[in-house]
């Protein structure tokens, strides 16, 4: 049975996009709108990876990272974090609180799909 | 008639009887038993105030106003009342300071300024010249009266020659009078008791002289005082003078004439001798204050009856009535009375001829010569006692001659009482300077100096000047057209004041100006420590019983202090003064080398006495060597401490500016980085708003480049999502923009009167396309007149639109309502657009003006908006002066209101139809 992926983000468009690429590769999906969404999703699932976004109303991409995290189950879960500031300050900030890998939008499809397959890989 | 040489005999007489009293009176005062030490003679001295003016003269003005010659004896009687006020102030000033005139006491006042001693001292002098030519005018005329009369006219021989002038010898034999009475002892502080003792005598002689003429005339010759006055009555001239209208100047001029003579019997410069210098002792005051008002009463109670009786006698006007007093006695052939009127009539002249000029020549000589003479080196060194003597006696010689000059030039022009109220208003000018003086410690030095050359040349200009003019001196023309054909500068009615007699206006100029400058140059005026000392001195006399003038504390030796206190006092007088002051402090002058503190402040107090206490500080400090730490050094010492206190203190106050300057900037540092900070973010989240729809835009057209296989519905339905992202980004670029030029000030906007109805169909007719795709019912209750308010109108629609398609947003669809309501209550004019969506939640309420504050959407899929269209709302509706606010409960849908003011033309519309 293919992996399946979480895509959380606020913005439905994005998550259409990133449904159809996802599931173009070959994996399973799983959607979520904001933080809250995510992590309720999370308490009953296992998903392969998760692919974040940071800026979201209902608890933001930091908060669902740190709280993943510190859940054991999800311990070596992939976590690919999207961003629209594209800081470094941001990254570091991601980086540290356990995500795996980061990309800032507008990203390239081609990239993210790669990143996607190197995560689950490992 | 009596013969010319039996006159002369009994004048030299009564001069040698008055010269006996006076030697007496000196023995007596260096045996230590004083024979004026009472409060009688004090007061008979004090009667040197009523000279050959009250004599000759009262009768003169009673003849031709009537009682106009009463307030010259009245002023004195009410300041009498005050005296033990006031005038026991300025003795006890005096005695404490050892003050040797008027010029000293006011100089003194004021920082021991030589230059006040000089200007009062030449005021004084100039003002004094009418005085003393009124008095030998008064001695000539009645002695050539008394050997010529009835000898065919003129009355007063015209002296063509100086020689054959009597004015001239009555001038020299006063000089001498003056000069062996009051310059027999150097210290001039120091009583002259023989001259006082002869100026009492002699008031006793001027008052019994003229009561003797008085009852003979009023019961000699007429049958008493009431027959006098009827008679007086049923002539009709004579009646007039009863009244009050036979004064010039009626009231006015009386009140003027009130207050020269208060200030008169206090600061011409003789009664402020008597009256303070040569005070005995101040608890005197108090019988004086009430002794001589009944002296002045005594003595003009027979004035109104001899010149009524002088106006019956010689109605023609042959008479002068000046002369009334020897004439209607002369006329009976009463030659003894005459001659006793006479003496009477000398005595009072001679006795304000000794003490003005002692007076005056004490003034001249330490006030004008004396600092002058200090600063000649070459004096410095050399005995001064004699030279001190000559000058006075020089400076008396100088004085009279000076006023028998004014007597010639003027005297023959003037009544007596018009020349003496002349000098009264000279005196006058000294009240300001004193009174003010010594009650308030704020009168500075560079006040007193403007006040009195102020009222000094107000006083020359509005009378001195208008005298030399009626003696011929100067062309007439001045009276009535003024200097250069100026009128509103003529010196009888300055700067257009008409309405006073010339007196009243010289008085009245000359005290604004006087009591003006003091008070306000004062005012703005810093003074310095010894200043304001002095003025301490002088106001809190009565709580500094002791004045500290010990403050030398230096090299003095006691020899040196001798010999300098000797050059100005008589070596014997040093010696004498030197051992009493021995015996007093138990000093051993003999034999101690050093002079003390106290024992130069002692030598200081003697000099003071001789040569003023101006020039005794120059001289003290001459001899008193090293580390001399005078009054006036430690007060410059003080002076420069206040002074670098003041500057430290202006020091901390730049500091304490500073530090609020400081303050100041690092507010301003943290606003322009609070500023900064929401740049930062502004720009932060601007990228995130753009860079999302951004994302989607290059996410589908990627996967529509990658997969040319994709399903024609799919395909269709990424474009779309690209068209709608395009848009959005589109918008949001749009309204980024359009905020910035809001909030940099750089928008343009115009100013219409813009019909509200107008703008809402307007707007909603712009989104119908939206209301009917989203199913959506617009419901807009307008009003039927217009609405008008002054506005930029295509702002106006753009925040109707974007409150109208937020409703949308929020509504829906199908059951969605949105109402928009235009009324104007209380004077406004107020929109209002309600959904019936979800609410928004109070909290969110405060913020949703906020930039990029983002509520969630029904529909997802709709276009989200930027975050900024309330915003802007928000920021077009403050700019025309309104406000705007959300009203919503949660679940009951949201109501956004705005109000603006309405236009001239609507404020009265009703409310919505």
């Amino acid at each position: 049975m293919a992996d399946t992926i979480l895509i959380v983000d606020d913005e439905p468009n994005i998550v259409i996009s990133i449904e159809y690429l996802m599931k173009r590769a070959g994996y399973e999906v799983a959607m979520a709108y904001d933080g809250q969404q995510a992590l309720d999703y999370l308490a009953d699932n296992r998903p392969a990876l998760m692919i974040l976004d940071v800026m979201m109303p209902n608890k933001n991409g930091f908060e669902v990272c740190a709280e993943v995290r510190s859940d054991q189950r999800f311990a070596e879960m992939p976590i690919l974090m999207l961003t629209a500031k594209g800081r470094e300050s941001e990254m570091n900030k991601g980086l540290s609180l356990g995500a795996s890998a980061y990309i800032s939008k507008p990203f390239s499809t081609y990239d993210l799909v790669e990143r996607v397959k190197a995560l689950l890989q490992v | 008639m009596l013969q010319e040489w039996v006159i002369l005999l009994v004048s030299f007489c009564y001069l040698g009887i008055l010269f006996a009293i006076a030697y007496y009176g000196d023995k007596r005062a260096d045996a230590g038993r004083s024979i004026i030490s009472n409060p009688y003679i004090y007061t008979l001295s004090i009667a040197v105030y009523c000279t050959a003016w009250t004599f000759y003269g009262s009768v003169g003005r009673a003849a031709t106003t009537g009682a106009g010659f009463l307030p010259i004896y009245l002023g004195p009687t009410l300041m009498a009342a005050l005296w033990w006020f006031v005038l026991r102030k300025i003795i006890r000033i005096a005695k404490t300071h050892r003050i040797t005139s008027i010029a000293d006491f006011i100089s003194s006042r004021y920082a021991k300024d030589p230059l006040i001693g000089g200007i009062v001292t030449i005021i004084a002098v100039v003002g004094i010249l009418p005085y003393i030519s009124l008095q030998l005018k008064a001695v000539s005329v009645s002695f050539n009266v008394l050997h010529t009369f009835q000898a065919p006219a003129p009355l007063v021989p015209a002296a063509d020659s100086i020689w054959s002038d009597t004015a001239l010898y009555v001038t020299l034999a006063m000089s001498v009078f003056a000069i062996l009475f009051g310059t027999r002892h150097i210290d001039a502080s120091e009583r002259h008791e023989g001259m006082v003792a002869a100026v009492a005598f002699e008031s006793v002689v001027k008052l019994v002289a003229f009561l003797v003429v008085g009852i003979f005339v009023s019961y000699y010759l007429f049958s008493g005082p009431a027959e006098l006055i009827h008679d007086a009555v049923i002539s009709p001239e004579l009646s007039k003078l009863m009244n009050i209208e036979a004064l010039s100047g009626g009231y006015v001029n009386w009140f003027t004439l009130t207050f020269l003579s208060m200030m008169a019997i206090l600061f011409l410069p003789r009664q402020f001798h008597i009256l303070v210098v040569e005070n005995v002792n101040e608890e005197h005051v108090k019988k004086a204050s009430w002794l001589f008002p009944l002296y002045l009463l005594a003595i003009n109670l027979f004035v109104l009856p001899i010149s009524l009786a002088g106006l019956l006698l010689f109605p023609d006007g042959s008479v002068d009535p000046d002369i009334f007093v020897l004439a209607v006695p002369l006329y009976n052939n009463q030659e003894l009375v005459a001659l006793f009127v006479y003496l009477g009539g000398l005595s009072a002249a001679t006795g304000m001829v000794i003490v003005a000029t002692i007076a005056l020549s004490t003034m001249v000589c330490n006030d004008l010569v004396m600092p002058v003479l200090l600063r000649l080196r070459s004096l410095q060194r050399s005995d001064l006692s004699s030279v001190l003597l000559t000058i006075r006696r020089g400076s008396i010689l100088v004085i009279l001659l000076l006023g028998y000059g004014f007597f010639r030039l003027i005297g023959e022009s003037y009544a007596l009482v018009t020349l003496g109220l002349v000098s009264f208003a000279a005196a006058a000018q000294f009240a300001p300077v004193i009174l003010i003086g010594i009650y308030w410690k704020g009168a500075s030095r560079r006040g007193a100096i403007t006040g009195l050359l102020a009222g000094f040349a107000m006083w020359s200009y509005t009378l001195l000047v208008p005298s030399f003019v009626k003696s011929g001196w100067i062309a007439t023309s001045i009276l009535e057209s003024g200097p250069f054909g100026i009128e509103l500068l003529g010196p009888y009615h300055l700067f257009g004041l008409a309405m006073f007699d010339p007196l009243t206006h010289s008085v009245f100029w000359s005290m604004l100006a006087n009591i003006g400058c003091l008070v306000c140059v004062s005012l703005f005026d810093r003074q310095n420590a010894m200043e304001r000392l002095q003025a301490a001195h002088f106001v809190d006399v009565f709580r500094h019983e002791d004045i500290d003038t010990g403050l030398w504390s230096g090299t003095a030796t006691v020899a040196e202090l001798k010999d300098l206190v000797a050059r100005f006092i008589g070596s014997e007088q040093t010696d004498k003064a030197f051992s009493e002051y021995a015996t007093e402090h138990d000093f051993d002058v003999k034999n101690k080398a050093q002079a003390d503190a106290n024992l130069v402040g002692f030598a200081e107090r003697r000099l003071a006495g001789a040569i003023g206490s101006a020039s005794a500080r120059v001289m003290i400090s001459s001899v008193v060597k090293g580390e001399e730490i005078s009054i006036e050094g430690l007060m410059k010492i003080l002076d420069e401490t206040s002074q670098v206190i003041e500057y430290s203190h202006r020091l901390e106050g730049k500091s304490r500016e500073l530090e609020e300057a400081t303050a100041e900037l690092r507010a301003a540092n943290k606003r322009l980085t609070e500023l900064d900070r929401l740049k930062d973010e502004f720009v932060s989240t601007v990228t995130h708003e753009l860079r999302t729809p951004l994302t989607s835009v290059r996410a589908f057209s990627e996967i529509l480049r990658d997969n040319p296989s994709l399903a024609l519905e799919e395909r269709h339905k990424f474009l779309d999502i690209i068209v709608k992202e395009s848009e959005r980004l589109t918008r949001l670029i749009n309204q980024v923009l359009d905020l910035a030029k809001i909030e940099s000030g750089s928008a343009e906007w115009s100013q219409d009167c813009v019909d509200l109805n107008e703008v809402i169909e307007e707007a909603s007719r712009s989104l119908s396309q939206l209301f009917h795709e989203s199913s959506i019912m617009l419901e807009k209750e307008l009003p039927a007149r217009t609405v008008l308010v002054m506005a930029d109108r295509d702002r106006l629609v753009q925040v109707a639109i974007n409150l109208l398609s937020n409703a949308v947003k929020f509504c829906e669809p199908g059951t969605g309502q949105v109402t928009v309501r235009l009324s104007t209550p209380r004077g406004k004019v107020r929109v209002e657009v309600a959904d019936n969506g979800p609410g928004i939640h109070p909290d969110e309420q405060k913020r949703i003006f906020e930039k990029f504050h983002q509520l969630k959407g029904i529909r997802d899929e709709k276009p989200r908006g930027s975050g900024l269209g309330l915003t802007i709302c928000h920021r077009i509706i403050n700019y025309h002066g309104g406000s705007i606010w959300v009203e919503s409960r949660p679940g009951a849908g949201a109501k956004f209101i705005f109000e603006l003011a309405p236009a001239e033309r609507s404020s009265t519309d009703g409310q919505a139809s």
